[in-house]
């Protein structure tokens, strides 16, 4: 009888309780995501082919040194560092505005920012891709001939810059609303007041900007530097879709996250693909502790 | 807080408004495009690209007309896109419900710890585990099911974030009254809790429906058979280089964007109040 009585009182333990609410999260935890770290870990050293597996040391590392994996590494970066020039100044100049009492027509060009979010990549891509297309007649195209530029071959081009500019497009536009919202919210959690003692000793709208709505919006501008981090390093889909696949012009569009599909699935060599995954990974922590270390983020109780 | 006072328009508000417009104007071009390319044969827009010719006399809604028709595969991805999105909203908002809960009202061993590794793998592109992942849904056999779409993510870090934020400031005295009137745990979670808990339901699950909606990758690489494919992924399958799929492509993205703008339009409250959910940090 006394086995009933504990089973019966299980519901009202408030010890065992915590661990049922959390276990769906520790069971997700281990299975999808320590398990597969783990195994990209151990293939990283070994040469899979279907049905034996060998260990190759450091092979895989040595093979990440070929000028492919250079070429999606400095991909990524030019790609990361132009999007967080444009993502973090556009979207707070642009929250700014809104947040002003002068502003006008205010919840209408906010939705108008948000909508290309709400746009899958496949579309958005597609329509990119047309966008810009090399013919003449396409978008752009046809609108620079109004200022006498010749048709531009812009993704895959001689030129370099011509590529970046359609990806970064292409990124910005999905995101400018984004970040706007999250700078908004940060502007709301501002005091009032200290605009109004800012306007009694005689700051002007740039001195308010620079000395109290920059620096309280920092943690904003952290998180969304965090997001862009992650987002640029991880880009695939937007080289993916505007190439039409993961195969373009000189590697003009090849990326990290690509160069791992590519090998992992279309090469089905999964040893090379595991080392790719791990240095992306150890990449994209090294660079989120050093940005969170220097924000100060790492406080207690986080 | 709205001023009763009137707005005198000056010229700093004629150069926002200004700067808004042309923004706008960026911002919509695209869409406008796109759409006047569906109401234009595929073909013309393989010869011509993608521009903003106003040429009535070649437009007309027939591509619609023959998405509609049924005899193309694309109300088929409609309709798993709309179960996926259906079930997976559903099932991640609650199983992660489940765990903010835990996290906001409880004091365990290991919670600090736990709650890193939440924090954790937000900060962690899927793609890196996409591998070892594929590989493992094929081991436990939930590839090429919606399952092997959903399970793995269901218990979002974001959403699981979201919701312990907000539980936070539930007072804790709810708890103690259920306690006191001899309800369970878990009965003070789903009698008491969950029905606190609308609003961020609302937030929350705009975004994961969104997110469900739209996803693409993971999706492509766990569903293959045919009939199993969501828009997105079909979608896709009609872009070639050849172009003979355009009317039904350019048509098909159209409408699968417009069910999300009229939601969007309905519920943007709930919409801006989900996206800005990650941008808060409390």
């Amino acid at each position: 009888m006394k086995f009933k009585k504990w089973i019966k009182s299980l519901p009202y333990s408030q010890k065992i309780a915590p661990y049922v609410f959390i276990s769906p999260f520790i069971i997700v935890f281990l299975l999808f995501f320590v398990y597969p770290v783990i195994s990209t870990i151990i293939m990283s050293f070994q040469k899979v082919v279907p049905g034996q597996t060998t260990f190759v040391g450091l092979d895989n590392f040595k093979n990440l040194l070929n000028s492919d994996f250079k070429k999606a590494v400095t991909n990524n970066l030019i790609y990361t560092v132009t999007t967080i020039a444009v993502l973090i100044p556009v979207p707070m100049i642009l929250a700014v505005c809104l947040n002003s009492k002068k502003m006008l027509g205010k919840n209408f060009f906010r939705a108008v920012l948000f909508l290309p979010a709400l746009v899958s990549i496949v579309v958005a891509g597609f329509t990119f891709r047309l966008i810009f297309g090399e013919l003449p007649t396409a978008l752009l195209n046809s609108i620079l001939a109004n200022f006498g530029v010749k048709p531009i071959k812009w993704l895959g081009g001689p030129a370099q810059w011509t590529t970046f500019f359609a990806l970064v497009t292409l990124c910005c536009w999905r995101w400018t609303g984004v970040n706007v919202v999250y700078y908004l919210s940060g502007l709301q959690s501002i005091p009032t007041e200290l605009y109004e003692a800012a306007y009694i000793d005689g700051a002007g709208t740039l001195q308010k900007l620079r000395y109290i709505t920059i620096p309280l919006l920092r943690p904003v501008t952290v998180y969304i530097l965090t997001i862009s981090i992650y987002g640029g390093m991880a880009m695939f889909l937007e080289s993916y879709m505007l190439f039409n696949g993961n195969r373009s012009p000189g590697g003009a569009g090849l990326t990290i996250v690509g160069y791992l599909y590519r090998l992992g699935w279309e090469q089905a060599n999964i040893g090379y693909g595991s080392a790719i995954g791990l240095t992306l990974l150890i990449i994209t922590l090294a660079v989120n502790i050093i940005m969170l270390k220097y924000a100060g983020l790492f406080r207690k109780g986080e | 807080m709205r001023s009763k006072r009137c707005v005198k328009f000056t010229p700093q508000a004629g150069i926002m408004l200004i700067l808004f417009i042309i923004m706008a104007v960026i911002i919509l071009t695209p869409f406008v495009s796109i759409f006047l390319a569906s109401l234009r044969p595929g073909k013309e827009l393989m010869r011509q690209g993608l521009g903003l010719n106003l040429d009535t006399s070649v437009m007309s809604f027939n591509n619609y007309a023959y998405l509609f028709s049924g005899e193309t595969a694309y109300f088929t991805w409609y309709k798993n896109s709309l179960i996926l999105t259906a079930v997976q909203t559903v099932l991640t908002l609650f199983v992660s419900a489940f765990v903010g809960y835990g996290f906001a009202m409880y004091d365990f061993k290991l919670k600090n710890l736990l709650f890193t590794c939440v924090l954790f793998i937000m900060m962690i592109p899927m793609e890196i585990i996409m591998l070892p992942l594929f590989q493992l849904t094929i081991r436990i056999g939930l590839i090429d099911s919606i399952w092997g779409v959903i399970l793995p993510f269901v218990a979002g870090p974001l959403p699981i974030f979201f919701f312990r934020q907000y539980l936070s400031g539930i007072p804790k005295d709810f708890l103690d009254a259920g306690r006191v009137d001899g309800c369970s745990e878990y009965g003070i979670f789903f009698r008491i809790i969950l029905p606190l808990m609308k609003p961020a339901f609302a937030a929350m699950g705009i975004f994961v429906g969104m997110n469900s909606w739209n996803n693409f990758l993971w999706p492509m690489i766990v569903l293959n058979s045919k009939d199993k494919l969501t828009l997105p992924i079909g979608l896709n399958t009609l872009i070639t280089p050849y172009g003979n799929n355009y009317d039904v492509l350019l048509a098909g993205a159209v409408f699968s964007v417009i069910p999300v703008i009229i939601l969007f339009m309905l519920f943007q409250k709930y919409f801006i109040a989900g996206m800005a959910a990650g941008g808060v940090k409390g």
